[in-house]
């Protein structure tokens, strides 16, 4: 069987523009079904129906709300600086609508033509690529804010400028502890190297995949870390002078930036469209595409197919979607921090756990290639117990004197005695 | 190589063409009947007081400078991390001496208060 070659030339390029149009519409698409995900799944929460009434199942209202945003009137405050009352939407929609190029979405499909991959663009800068665009999303949010001439809006551009640069501190240290096992900063690797290790990062390397849940969180403005549009205190934050299609544009940098943080954290923690087994496995490795190596070190060739590829999109797109949902769920169950605790615990808190788990992971790895371990599944087994230990101490320390062992801490006689002295005794005191 | 970024570039067209293209839309269909009232910046309903672009909290500048050092230092770490294993002892020592380094930094800017929002 003759080596199976890359897609290139003529083909090369419409495959390139094919996949920039469907992920783009992909994109667009899954902001659009969000907002109306959102509204059911925070209706269905509050025992309510939500809007059905556009469309079977209310499924056309995302265009209707399109069409109506299109035609409202927009305001325009006094004394605000026009230019930048204009960018600020756009730079905050323009970096969301692009992070998604890096990540690899399905295994290599083949064609006629060659192999094409199935990444938009599998540039060798890879996961820096996303840090550094979503980083330039805050510009549109400070500058919208700021332009708007309004006290409520500027404190909110604020608060987002302080949040998210210091959220982006913790992200890229969770980041750090992947490089770490992936040994290359490509997502295609990541992806590679979680299908070689028989384990998602998610467990061997858990407390990252913790920080990293929680930094996305606040990368993305999203309760319980919605500080910037905190609407008990100001009103809508930075986008509170906005209206029409202006408005309409930040949300949509929102629900962009929750696909691609939600797609990130299936590609790095999840595996990507990795599916369990060897089956699946696909990787460019001096220009073959291989599955595996064999015992004595000789590579195993690949066999792509139609119905792998689409089988691992599915992969793919399920787990994307549950981090979606969480997202949702998490939004209609936890109240919002006040914003010094936010501060605090991305300063005091991420970031000294992240330094702290950044080394013990390089250590840990160092140990086990030093004992001559083969990269496989004790190798795995090792980095899950001893990240497992990590989480848990973490979340112990988290916890001190709340829900675990505060419920402990109330049965305390001295505790009792107080509460009695205090207050009247309650049903389960 | 640099044909790999090829696709990015079209990706970037077609996201500024959709930003531009929402603006210049709106900017044809939706009407315009503004009035005084309308132009004036919401602050719960009452005529507006003081200047907006008034100082503000000497913290936020503190949180930008905290963030160059440590966000400089995760970029740091990214070139040793994706070759830790292959590099041995000697750069994680070299590093881990490092990030004791910042750490020590971070432990004086949070005992002198830097860390505190009250």
């Amino acid at each position: 069987m003759d080596a199976l070659q890359p897609v290139s030339g003529i083909a090369g390029f419409i495959a390139s523009v094919a996949k920039v149009v469907l992920v783009f519409a992909g994109v667009m698409l899954t902001v659009a079904y969000m907002t109306l995900a959102e509204r059911r799944v925070s209706a269905w929460i509050q025992d309510r129906i939500g809007p059905n009434r556009v469309g079977p199942f209310g499924l056309l209202q995302p265009i209707a709300d399109g069409l109506k945003n299109l035609l409202k009137e927009e305001t325009l405050p006094a004394k605000s600086s026009k230019l930048f009352f204009l960018m600020g939407p756009m730079i905050a929609l323009m970096p969301a609508l692009v992070t998604f190029a890096v990540i690899p979405f399905a295994a290599p499909l083949p064609t006629h033509w060659g192999v094409v991959d199935m990444v938009v663009a599998d540039v060798p800068i890879g996961i820096l690529y996303i840090l550094a665009i979503t980083s330039l999303g805050v510009y549109g949010l400070v500058l919208g804010g700021w332009a708007s001439n309004n006290k409520y809006a500027l404190l909110g551009g604020m608060r987002a400028s302080a949040q998210m640069v210091s959220y982006e501190v913790a992200l890229g240290l969770s980041v750090v502890a992947v490089l770490i096992l992936a040994g290359n900063v490509t997502l295609t690797q990541v992806v590679w190297q979680q299908q070689q290790l028989h384990f998602w990062f998610a467990f061997p390397l858990s407390l990252a995949f913790i920080l990293f849940l929680a930094s996305a969180y606040a990368e993305t403005n999203r309760l319980p870390f919605d500080m910037p549009e905190a609407e008990s205190e100001l009103v809508a934050g930075y986008h509170t002078e906005y209206s029409g299609m202006k408005y309409a544009m930040f949300p949509m940098a929102e629900y962009a930036n929750m696909v691609t943080s939600s797609a990130l954290m299936a590609t790095l923690f999840l595996g990507g469209w990795d599916l369990p087994g060897s089956w699946d496995n696909m990787f460019w490795y001096h220009g073959q595409l291989i599955s595996g190596f064999a015992a004595n070190g000789s590579v195993i060739l690949a066999h792509p197919a139609l119905w792998k590829t689409l089988l691992t999109f599915v992969a793919f797109a399920i787990k994307t979607a549950f981090f979606l949902v969480v997202y949702i769920w998490v939004r209609w169950t936890l109240p919002r921090f006040r914003y010094d605790q936010v501060m605090a615990l991305g300063w005091k808190v991420l970031l000294p756990t992240g330094l702290g788990y950044v080394m013990l992971i390089a250590g840990a790895t160092l140990v086990l290639d030093q004992l001559g371990l083969p990269w496989g599944f004790t190798y795995g087994l090792i980095l899950t117990v001893l990240s497992g230990l990590a989480t848990a101490g973490f979340l112990v320390f988290l916890d001190r004197g709340h829900t675990i062992f505060g419920a402990a801490a109330a049965r305390d006689q001295k505790t009792i005695v107080r509460h009695r002295a205090g207050v009247p005794a309650q049903a389960g005191d | 190589m640099s044909g790999a970024y090829l696709p990015l570039l079209l990706l970037f067209a077609v996201s500024v063409v959709t930003a531009v293209g929402m603006l210049v839309l709106t900017q044809i269909f939706n009407p315009r009947r503004p009035t005084p009232q309308k132009e004036m910046p919401y602050e719960s309903g009452m005529i507006p007081l003081g200047d907006t672009r008034a100082r503000f909290s000497v913290k936020f500048y503190m949180v930008a400078i905290s963030f160059i050092v440590f966000d400089l230092e995760t970029i740091f770490l990214i070139p040793w991390a994706v070759q830790a294993r292959a590099l041995g002892w000697g750069p994680f020592l070299a590093m881990t001496m490092f990030v004791v380094v910042l750490a020590v930094g971070l432990l004086y800017e949070w005992k002198k208060g830097g860390l505190e929002w009250d």
